[in-house]
């Protein structure tokens, strides 16, 4: 007869302070609205009412970095925008995940050249990356919840 | 590494741009972007504001230069396609065709008349689709938020249609040089002509709630207006333009795929402002409609192929590569050395959803081109906002940059 | 005799000694001038009532290195009344490509000739605001121009991965 069983009558559940906070983290995950090219409209699109991600969460999309703590680089990175990216990073606060959607972001895509930085992972850390020129809504949102599994599992030790 | 330094410049490096007010203290000097909600991508505006009255406002571009024009200078023809879709993602197709027009009418070749069809019904599905994400964001910055969840709800309808006949949603590469990829597939038609009864009534609601929408047009009437001489002075070409009531669409004065058959009215406003073009565009949704289903009648009218049967630019058919040994030879130097077209240049255009999307293409007679410019209509409407904007508030700003439905992959290609 | 061989007779007939050549190709016509007369010529073009070619529809260069002259400029004007089109060209030398600008003629010109400058390397005479427009103020070369190196990242594959790999440069948080 432990505690946790005549909890259960009473209407309260128990859990570890650090699955708490992670559910929480994952359930209202605000992205910052990052539209650079072409993914950004698939990313609309996973916004708008046929995909919905606000069934995960995330419907509101914020247009300053102070509000935000997913960065969703949709799109190729320039080189003049890359000084941009990385000051808009450092002003997120903590915690925060980037998910790098598109080939472009993920690695250059087919810009292979002098403008394009291949892969944002040179500019700022990324957690996941999503595949596809341009990924399809369903694309995004798996990358969402690879994010979210990811984050469930974080440590107490490591929190920021 | 990626060097991260930010580009200082001065106030000083700019001084020719503003005016004197701005150094005595004034007027105020403000950035606005490339990080911002309502510069439709990474567009960044220097502002000399007035308390709330813009002075001046100057575009800085390029946040977005991909480069695509040197990349496909080290690609052959075909190859460099796959770029095209990439310059201004939401008129993909238009991309495309456009490209695919200069390279036919430098190597002369002629499309058969079910490709023309097919590229005529696909390019105004994309000017449809193009639409309504100008709807839906030009609304959105003028607060009306929901008609952005209805326009993405019809846009839907129109990947659908463009997966179906592709297998991508967006950067379809389905126009080809000497015709299309390949025939619609079983079920296309109806798909079509099912979105064509459906897109109609809901065009109607957007009008019932925007035309004599009061708060709608106070945002919209009389802001940002330019007149005719100063925009034909600045470049600007399609409903831009023929808001300011200049007659000149692309599709009726260098008609390309046979648009001289279709029956269609370029809509004209005179007013010049936001208002204006938001009326002219909200017709041409009429016109394209009534052209996809003009193309729609003619397209079980017309059997046969949908490729030239040229096999300079086309390839052999697949049911060729096994009987014929010279057909995979072909097939194999087709694909990896490319055709080689004649020396010289080419300007070849077509009314994207914007404007006059041109392509100028320079040859110098091997298997890769010379020079490829992308004359885009983005760019050309972005230079005119200057003008546009001198004297309005700083929230008609919004209202302007969405009027001119800039697309920023479209102006720093 | 239609509209552009009209302009093409009246632009020999004024300017003798600009015009290098006049070409047709593909139903499109070029006439070549002198660098020097540009500005006279499109001037001229747009200020005759019997011309009025009152719209730039496209300017943009293109670098023919290693051959001399090196660069060329193209520029499409239009008549848009009679629906017309005609390409005029210059051609600059390698060493120190150097045009009026065409801006005071036509004000779209503005940003094609900053775009010619930042990614060629062409100077223009004049110009009211001749600064980089598309890539970084500090960037060093003209990308366009064809010894510029495209740039090119090696492509990570199963065998070489762990190889490139440790030369990339990951960002820190």
């Amino acid at each position: 007869m432990g505690l946790e069983q005549k909890l259960g009558n009473m209407g309260v559940v128990t859990m570890s302070l650090e699955q708490a906070v992670n559910w929480g983290r994952t359930n209202a995950m605000w992205p910052m609205l990052f539209g650079l090219a072409c993914c950004a409209m698939e990313m609309i699109s996973t916004q708008a009412p046929m995909y919905d991600v606000s069934r995960f969460g995330m419907e509101l999309m914020r247009a300053s970095p102070r509000q935000a703590d997913l960065m969703i680089v949709a799109g190729r990175v320039t080189r003049k925008m890359a000084p941009v990216l990385r000051r808009l990073y450092d002003q997120m606060p903590d915690p925060k995940w980037v998910i790098a959607m598109g080939d472009c972001a993920s690695c250059g895509g087919v810009f292979n050249n002098y403008a394009i930085v291949q892969g944002v992972d040179e500019v700022v850390p990324v957690d996941v990356y999503v595949a596809g020129c341009p990924p399809r809504p369903e694309g995004l949102i798996h990358g969402v919840m690879t994010l979210h599994a990811k984050v469930r599992k974080e440590k107490l030790a490591t929190w920021k | 590494m990626t060097d991260l330094r930010e580009v200082e410049t001065t106030l000083d490096q700019l001084r020719h741009l503003f005016t004197e007010r701005a150094f005595s203290g004034e007027t105020m000097v403000l950035n606005m972007g490339p990080q911002h909600p309502s510069t439709h991508g990474v567009l960044r505006l220097i502002l000399e504001l007035d308390g709330e009255t813009v002075v001046r406002a100057i575009p800085d571009i390029g946040f977005l230069h991909t480069g695509v024009e040197k990349n496909m200078e080290a690609k052959t023809y075909l190859k460099a396609l796959a770029m095209t879709d990439r310059l201004d993602y939401l008129n993909n197709i238009g991309n495309n065709l456009t490209y695919c027009l200069a390279i036919e009418k430098l190597m002369e070749v002629n499309v058969p008349e079910r490709a023309q069809v097919l590229r005529v019904l696909m390019a105004e599905l994309q000017r449809i689709a193009s639409h309504l994400v100008w709807l839906g964001t030009h609304c959105i910055d003028l607060a009306a938020l929901s008609i952005l969840l209805y326009c993405f709800r019809d846009r839907e309808r129109i990947m659908d249609i463009f997966e179906m006949v592709s297998g991508q949603r967006m950067m379809t590469t389905y126009i080809r040089p000497g015709g299309v990829w390949r025939d619609v597939p079983a079920g296309f038609e109806e798909a079509v002509k099912d979105f064509l009864e459906y897109l109609p009534a809901k065009l109607d609601d957007y009008e019932r709630l925007l035309t004599n929408n009061p708060i709608f047009k106070m945002r919209a009437q009389g802001v940002g207006h330019i007149s005719a001489e100063d925009a034909l002075h600045w470049g600007m070409t399609g409903s831009s333009l023929r808001g300011s009531g200049v007659n000149y669409d692309v599709r009726r004065a260098m008609p390309y795929c046979g648009y001289e058959t279709y029956d269609f009215d370029v809509p004209l406003e005179t007013g010049g402002d936001v208002y204006s073009r938001y009326l002219c565009r909200m017709r041409e949704f009429r016109e394209s409609l009534k052209i996809c289903r003009q193309a729609l009648d003619r397209l079980p009218k017309t059997k046969g192929p949908v490729m030239t049967a040229d096999r300079k630019v086309a390839p052999p058919p697949r049911s060729e590569l096994s009987t014929s040994m010279e057909s995979l030879i072909h097939h194999f130097k087709l694909y990896t050395e490319g055709f080689t077209p004649p020396v010289g240049e080419v300007y070849a255009a077509t009314e994207s959803p914007r404007g006059e999307l041109g392509v100028r293409l320079v040859s110098d007679g091997t298997p890769k081109p010379q020079r490829v410019h992308y004359r885009c209509p983005s760019w050309a409407n972005l230079q005119a906002l200057t003008t546009m904007s001198e004297g309005c508030l700083v929230a008609d700003l919004v209202a302007i940059i969405g009027s001119i439905d800039i697309v920023l992959g479209d102006v720093d290609r | 005799m239609n509209h552009v061989e009209r302009t093409v007779a009246a632009i020999k007939a004024k300017f003798p000694e600009a015009v290098e050549s006049v070409t047709e190709f593909r139903a499109e016509t070029t006439v070549t001038v002198k660098p020097e007369s540009i500005v006279a010529v499109s001037r001229f073009l747009r200020d005759d009532p019997d011309l009025n070619y009152n719209y730039l529809a496209d300017l943009a260069g293109v670098d023919y290195y290693p051959d001399e002259p090196r660069f060329a400029l193209s520029y499409i004007p239009y008549a848009m009344a009679v629906n017309a089109r005609l390409r005029l060209k210059v051609f600059l030398s390698g060493d120190d490509p150097q045009v009026d600008s065409v801006s005071g003629v036509w004000r779209n010109a503005d940003w094609y000739e900053r775009e010619a400058f930042d990614m060629l390397g062409i100077q223009f005479n004049n110009h009211p605001d001749l600064r980089r427009i598309l890539m970084p103020a500090d960037w060093v070369g003209h990308p366009h121009r064809k010894d510029y190196p495209l740039g090119y990242e090696e492509v990570q594959f199963s065998f070489n991965w762990r190889e490139i790999d440790s030369k990339k440069p990951y960002a820190k948080e």
